[in-house]
C-alpha cells in the first residue's frame, strides 16, 4: 500500500435503467464508489442486485443512464465507444466465468490478441509464452481451447488478462464454471499475478468464501451498496501457485 | 504503463489481418461449403470467357483459311463486263484470282436411280489459296479439274447410295466420282447439312448447261491479296463499280468477324446464365456469413472487451469473407479452365471452326476478381452486424444492441450490392440495355421466387393439416425454426428450377412450332426453276392429292419510285426520306396472283377483290396503272405507302404500279412468300419460272416422284424439307444442351446452398434430434421428421421456381419468338421429381449423424 491514496476507479452517482416491457427498469440507483490503486475489491450480492451491470459500467462496456466513471483519472463516460475500446486495450484486462476464449485460436494466439491490439507485435510472442509458462501451460501453447480442460482454459484466460499489463483487471465469476479445487488454484494464481503486476482487481462473485479473500467486500442489494467492509481472510498467508 | 486513450480506437490493420488469418484456419471450415457456390459461378464464367477468347482467336487466326483467300467478290448474277474487266486487270497485275460458281441442280445416280437436289460448284484452279483440303482417297483435290471427273461431299454418296468410282448425271453430262472432299476448311458447319455439293470445273459446268437465264446461282471470285492495304485499296478504287454491278466485296477478316458474331452472342447469353449461378452463390454466402457471425458473437464481444474498435472487429471478418471468396474463386478458376476444354465439345455442332483452347489469363483474372468481389459485396450486409455486437454481450449473452433500420452503412451496403449486380450484368451482357434488362429480370425473378417461397411457407404453416402425424408436423414446422434458412435455400433451389424450367418450356414451344411448320398438313417439297410450259406436266406427275401450289417468279428490279430514279433516291440527304439502300438495290422476285396466301394478312388498303385491310381500308384509285401489294416492312424500307408509284424493271421493260395494299407476312411459314405481289394480267407474259410447293407425306412416294421428275424435267430443282427440319433441330438441341449445361450450375449452386444451410445448423439439429430421442422417438420417427422437412423444403422451392418459369415462358415465347406458348406439364413434373429427390437425398445424407449418434453425448457437448 502506498502512503498516498490514489484512486484508480471513481464512480459518481451511477444510475442504470433498462427498458422492459416499455417501462424503465432501474438496475443501479445512484451508486458512488471509489477503488484504490493496486487494491483487490470483490462485489457480492444476490442475483439481480446489479453486480454484472456495475462491472459492465466500470469497465466501460456500457454507458450509464446517469453519473460517470473515472478510471485512472480519465472520464470514460465522456468517451465514444471506440475511445473506450482503445482505453481498454491499453489499461483493462478481463476474466470471464465462461472463459470466452476464441475457440478458433490456439492458447498462445488467444494470449496474443490483447498484445497485438496494443500494436506490440514484435515482442508479442515472447511475452505470451512467458505468461503461459507463468500459469503452468508451457507444454500446451499450440492447443485449441477444445483440447484443454476447464481449469486450463481459465488459466489461458488469466494469461490473456495480464497480457496487456493492465492497470485494472475485472473478473466476472472467474471460478463459477470450475470445481472447488480447480477454482481455488485459479484464485491463488489470480491473486499472485495481481500482486506481481500491481493491478487493481475488481471481482464479481456469488462465492462468499472467494469474496472474503479481497481487501474489501462490497455487497449490493437492489441496485445500491448495502455494505462495504474489509475482507475477512486478508490475514491468510499467500500460497504458492500449484504446479 | 499507462496508455492514455486517444479519441477513438485506431484501425489496427495488421492485427485484423493476423487475427483473420488465424480464425479462418479453423472457423471457416463449416462456412467453406458455401465457397463451393462461388466456385461454381466462377467456373462457369471462366470457362465461358475463356471459350469466347478461344473462339474469337481461332476464327481470326483462321480468317484466311475460312475464306480460302484474302478477299471475295460475290453476286447472284454472272459478273458483268466492268467487274470482269477489274478481275482481268488484277490477273494481269499478277494477283491470283479464282472463280467459283454455285448452282442448285438435280443430280441423278444411274446406278441406284436416285435423285437429289445438290449444289453443283465449279471451282477454278488454285482455290483455296489457304488451308489444306482433305480428300478420300488422299491427295485427290484437283481431280475435279480433270475432264469428266468430279469430287463430292461424303453426304452425296449416302444420299444417292453410290460410291467413289460410280457415275453421276448432272444436266447434260455424265461424270465419274473421283473421290470425296472430307474437309474443306472454307466450310462452316451445317452448311453441308442443307446442301451437299458436287465439285466440278467450269468447263464441266458449261458442258452440263446448268447456267441459263433465270437460274438461281451464286457467282464468286476469290482473290489472293496478302497485303491488307492492297485489299482495302481495291475496295476504295472500285467501290462504285461493285456497287453499280450489285457485287459484294468482302475481306476475310470481315467474314470471320460476322461468323463469330452469332457465337459471341450465344457466349454472352451463356455468360449471363453463369452469372446467375454466381449470384445465387452470393445469396448462399450472405446467409452463411449471417449464421457465422451469430456463432462468433461471443468471440466478437470479447474482442471488443479487449479493446478492439468497431472497425477493427468488422475488418477481421471482412477479411475472412474476402479470403473465403478468394479460395472459392481460385478453385472455380481451376475448374473453369478444365471446363473450357469441354465447351467446344458441348457446342461442337454450332461452331463454324474447330476451336483450339488456350489458357486465357484475362478470363481467369476476371473470374477471380468477380468471384472475390461478389463474395465481399454479398457478405457485407450480414457483416455489418459485427459493428452492432456490444462488448457487454460477453457478460450478458442475451444483450441486444439497438440497431437502426436506416443505418447509412447498411443502406450503403445494399446500394453497393445493387450497383455491383447491375454492373456485372452490363459487363456480361451483349449490350448494356440487355444487361440492365437482365439485372432487372434477375432481381424480379429472385424477388418473386423469395416472395412465392415465403407465401407458400406461410400457407403451409397455416393450413397444414393438424391431423397429420406428429413426425410429419414436426418436420414441416422445422422450416420455421429460429435462424432458419428456408428463404435462402428456397431462393437458391427455386432459381435453379426456374432457369431449367424456363429453358425447357421455351425449347418445347420452339419444337412444337417446328413440328407445325414442317409437320403434317404442311408442304414438304419445294420445287423451283419450273418453266411455264412444264407446269402442267409436273402437276400431273405430283398427282391431285399433293395440294400443289404454284407461284410464278418474275425477276425484277426497282427502276423508280414516284418518278425518281434509284440514283436520285439514293442521293436524298434526309435519312428519314431516303429509302434504305438494300431495298432499292436488291433483285426482287415478284409474283402475281388473285388471292392472298396462307401466311399473309392484309393490314391496310384493299386487295384486288375489295377485301379490306384491318388498319386502314382506304381504297386507292390506281387509274389505268397496275396495282401492287407490298409487304409492310419492305414498304417501310422503301419509304412508300398506299398510293405511291413504283416502276419495276422487268428484263429491260419498265412496268409502273401503284401501291394499293400492304400485307403482313409470316416468313416462318414454309410457303413461297413475296415482298411484292402484282395483280394478275400484268406480268403473265414476262420471262418467269415457277416455284411450287407440294405435300407428299410418304417418304418413299416422295423419292419415287423425285426420280420421275428428274427423268422428265432435268432442269427442275427440288428440296425436301424434312432434311432442313433435321438440320434445324440438331442446331436447336445443341443450343439447348449448352444452356441446360449452365442451368445445371444454378441447380447445383442451390444444392450447395442447401448443404451449407445444413452444415451451419448442424449443432442445432443434433440437439433437436437428441432431445427427440431422449423423449422416446424411434430412429424411424426421427427419419420421418427429417424426410418431411426436406420434402416440404424441396417442394416449396421447386414449386416457386417452376411457377415463375411457366409465367416467364408464357411471356417470352410470344414476345421474343412470336409463336404460341403451350404449357408442357411432363417436363415440369420431371424437374420437380429430380430437384425434390436431390433435396431429400442431400438433406438425409447431411443428417446421418443425427440418426447415428446416441443422444446423451450430444446433449452434454452441445452448448446452448
Amino acid at each position: 500500500m502506498t502512503s498516498e491514496r490514489i484512486m484508480m476507479i471513481v464512480a459518481e452517482g451511477l444510475e442504470k435503467s433498462y427498458t422492459s416491457g416499455g417501462r424503465p427498469l432501474p438496475v443501479l440507483k445512484s451508486l458512488d464508489l471509489e477503488v484504490e490503486a493496486e487494491s483487490f475489491v470483490s462485489i457480492v450480492g444476490p442475483s439481480g442486485s446489479g453486480k454484472t451491470t456495475l462491472l459492465g459500467l466500470l469497465a466501460g462496456l456500457d454507458e450509464p443512464t446517469r453519473g460517470r466513471v473515472v478510471l485512472d483519472g480519465s472520464d470514460i463516460s465522456a468517451m465514444s465507444e471506440d475511445g473506450r475500446a482503445e482505453f481498454r486495450a491499453q489499461n483493462v484486462g478481463f476474466v470471464f466465468q465462461t472463459f470466452h476464449l476464441f475457440p478458433t485460436l490456439t492458447a498462445i494466439e488467444n494470449v496474443l490478441v490483447p498484445i497485438e491490439l496494443r500494436g506490440e507485435a514484435a515482442t508479442a510472442r515472447e511475452s505470451a509464452e512467458r505468461l503461459l509458462t507463468r500459469v503452468g501451460l508451457e507444454g500446451r501453447l499450440d492447443h485449441y481451447p477444445a483440447q484443454l480442460s476447464g481449469g486450463e482454459q481459465q488459466r489461458v484466460a488469466l494469461a490473456r488478462a495480464f497480457a496487456n499489463r493492465p492497470l485494472i483487471l475485472f473478473a466476472d465469476e472467474p471460478t463459477g464454471n470450475l470445481d472447488q479445487e480447480t477454482g481455488g488454484s485459479i484464485v491463488e494464481m489470480l491473486e499472485e499475478l495481481n500482486r506481481e503486476a500491481r493491478t487493481t482487481l475488481v471481482l464479481v462473485t456469488h462465492d462468499l468464501g472467494l469474496a472474503e479473500r479481497a481487501d474489501r467486500v462490497i455487497a449490493l442489494a437492489d441496485g445500491r451498496v448495502a455494505s462495504d467492509r474489509p475482507g475477512a481472510s486478508r490475514s491468510r498467508p499467500p500460497t504458492t501457485v500449484g504446479a | 504503463m499507462t496508455g492514455k486513450p486517444g479519441r477513438g480506437a485506431p484501425l489496427r490493420l495488421g492485427f485484423a489481418v493476423r487475427l483473420a488469418l488465424r480464425e479462418s484456419r479453423h472457423g471457416l471450415r463449416r462456412v467453406g461449403i458455401y465457397m463451393a457456390s462461388i466456385t461454381l459461378g466462377v467456373a462457369a464464367l471462366v470457362s465461358i470467357h475463356s471459350f469466347r477468347d478461344d473462339f474469337a482467336r481461332s476464327v481470326q487466326e483462321e480468317a484466311d483459311v475460312l475464306m480460302g483467300a484474302n478477299a471475295r467478290l460475290s453476286g447472284d448474277q454472272p459478273f458483268g463486263e466492268e467487274v470482269r474487266g477489274v478481275l482481268d486487270s488484277l490477273r494481269t497485275a499478277g494477283v491470283p484470282v479464282a472463280r467459283l460458281t454455285t448452282v442448285s441442280s438435280m443430280v441423278l445416280a444411274p446406278a441406284t436411280q436416285t435423285v437429289r437436289l445438290l449444289q453443283v460448284r465449279a471451282i477454278d484452279e488454285g482455290y483455296p489459296y489457304y488451308g489444306a483440303v482433305t480428300t478420300e482417297p488422299a491427295g485427290r483435290w484437283g481431280a475435279h479439274l480433270e475432264q469428266g471427273s468430279v469430287l463430292v461431299d461424303p453426304a452425296v454418296l449416302t444420299q444417292l447410295g453410290v460410291s467413289v468410282g460410280d457415275s453421276l448425271v448432272i444436266g447434260r453430262v455424265r461424270v465419274l466420282i473421283a473421290g470425296t472432299v472430307d474437309d474443306l476448311p472454307t466450310d462452316v458447319a451445317f452448311q453441308t447439312a442443307i446442301g451437299p455439293r458436287v465439285h466440278v470445273s467450269h468447263e464441266t459446268m458449261a458442258t452440263a448447261e446448268l447456267v441459263g437465264f433465270g437460274s438461281l446461282g451464286r457467282y464468286e471470285a476469290y482473290l489472293r491479296l496478302p497485303v491488307e492495304e492492297d485489299r482495302r485499296a481495291l475496295r476504295e478504287r472500285y467501290d462504285d463499280v461493285f456497287g453499280t454491278a450489285r457485287v459484294g466485296y468482302r475481306l476475310a477478316e470481315e467474314q470471320a468477324r460476322s461468323l463469330s458474331n452469332g457465337v459471341r452472342f450465344l457466349g454472352r447469353f451463356l455468360a449471363l446464365v453463369g452469372l446467375a449461378a454466381l449470384l445465387l452463390g452470393g445469396v448462399g454466402v450472405a446467409s452463411a456469413i449471417h449464421v457465422y457471425i451469430r456463432e462468433r458473437r461471443p468471440s466478437i464481444a470479447v474482442l471488443r472487451c479487449l479493446g478492439a474498435g468497431q472497425q477493427t472487429a468488422f475488418l477481421v471478418y471482412l477479411i475472412q469473407a474476402a479470403l473465403l471468396g478468394l479460395l472459392g474463386a481460385s478453385s472455380g478458376a481451376i475448374l473453369g479452365v478444365v471446363l473450357q476444354e469441354i465447351m467446344p465439345i458441348v457446342l461442337a455442332g454450332v461452331l463454324p471452326v474447330e476451336v483450339s483452347t488456350q489458357l486465357s489469363i484475362s478470363s481467369v483474372l476476371a473470374g477471380l476478381g468477380i468471384g472475390v468481389w461478389s463474395a465481399v459485396v454479398f457478405a457485407l450486409i450480414p457483416l455489418l452486424q459485427v459493428r452492432d455486437i456490444p462488448p457487454l454481450a460477453a457478460l450478458r449473452s442475451d444483450f441486444e444492441a439497438r440497431t437502426s433500420r436506416w443505418d447509412p452503412m447498411r443502406l450503403g451496403a445494399y446500394a453497393l450490392l445493387g450497383g455491383s449486380v447491375l454492373a456485372l450484368c452490363i459487363i456480361e451482357a451483349p449490350d448494356p440495355e440487355l444487361g440492365v434488362g437482365f439485372a432487372v429480370a434477375l432481381t424480379l425473378a429472385a424477388g418473386a421466387i423469395a416472395a412465392v417461397g415465403v407465401g407458400v411457407t406461410r400457407l403451409t404453416r397455416r393450413y397444414f393439416p393438424s391431423r397429420a402425424s406428429y413426425p410429419v408436423r414436426q418436420g414441416v414446422s422445422n422450416l420455421f425454426r429460429p435462424q432458419n434458412q428456408t428463404v435462402s435455400v428456397t431462393l437458391a433451389l427455386g432459381f435453379g428450377a426456374f432457369v431449367i424450367g424456363t429453358i425447357v418450356q421455351i425449347e418445347g414451344s420452339l419444337r412444337d412450332d417446328l413440328t407445325v411448320s414442317f409437320g403434317s398438313g404442311q408442304p414438304n417439297l419445294l420445287r423451283f426453276d419450273i418453266q411455264t410450259d412444264q407446269l402442267a406436266g409436273i402437276e400431273e406427275l405430283l398427282g391431285p392429292d399433293s395440294e400443289a401450289d404454284p407461284s410464278p417468279l418474275v425477276t425484277s428490279r426497282i427502276a423508280s419510285i414516284n418518278g425518281r430514279t434509284t440514283e436520285e433516291l439514293r442521293a436524298i440527304e434526309d435519312r428519314e426520306q431516303r429509302p434504305e439502300s438494300w431495298a432499292i438495290r436488291r433483285e426482287y422476285r415478284n409474283t402475281y396472283r388473285a388471292h392472298l396466301g396462307r401466311a399473309e394478312e392484309l393490314v391496310s388498303g384493299r386487295w384486288w377483290d375489295g377485301t379490306r385491310g384491318s388498319e386502314d381500308g382506304t381504297e386507292i384509285d390506281a387509274g389505268d396503272l397496275p396495282r401492287v401489294s407490298l409487304e409492310k416492312d419492305v414498304a417501310g424500307s422503301l419509304r412508300v405507302g398506299l398510293g405511291d408509284t413504283i416502276t419495276w424493271d422487268v428484263s429491260g421493260i419498265e412496268i409502273p404500279s401503284v401501291v394499293t395494299s400492304l400485307r403482313r407476312v409470316d416468313w416462318g411459314q414454309l410457303e413461297p412468300n413475296f415482298f411484292a405481289i402484282l395483280e394478275p394480267g400484268v406480268l403473265d407474259d414476262a420471262p418467269q419460272n415457277i416455284v411450287l410447293v407440294a405435300r407428299i407425306p410418304d417418304a418413299i412416294e416422295r423419292a419415287r416422284v423425285q426420280r420421275a421428275l428428274v427423268g422428265s424435267f432435268p432442269n427442275v430443282s427440288a428440296l425436301d424439307f424434312s432434311r432442313v427440319q433435321e438440320a434445324i433441330e440438331s442446331v436447336l438441341s445443341r443450343v439447348r444442351q449448352a444452356v441446360a449445361f449452365l442451368g445445371g450450375f444454378s441447380a447445383l449452386a442451390g444444392i450447395i446452398v442447401l448443404l451449407g444451410a445444413l452444415a451451419t445448423s448442424r449443432a442445432q439439429r443434433l440437439r433437436e434430434g437428441a432431445l427427440l430421442k431422449t423423449l422416446g422417438a424411434t430412429r424411424r420417427q426421427v427419419l420421418t421428421v427429417l424426410f418431411s422437412e426436406y420434402l416440404a423444403l424441396g417442394s416449396i422451392a421447386t414449386a416457386s421456381g417452376l411457377l415463375l418459369a411457366v409465367v416467364a415462358a408464357a411471356i417470352v415465347v410470344p414476345a421474343v419468338f412470336e409463336i404460341d406458348y403451350s404449357l408442357r406439364f411432363g417436363p415440369i413434373l420431371a424437374i420437380w421429381v429430380v430437384v425434390v429427390s436431390l433435396t431429400v437425398v442431400t438433406g438425409l445424407m447431411g443428417s446421418r449423424d443425427l440418426l447415428r449418434r446416441p443422444p446423451l453425448p450430444v446433449l452434454r457437448d452441445a452448448p446452448e
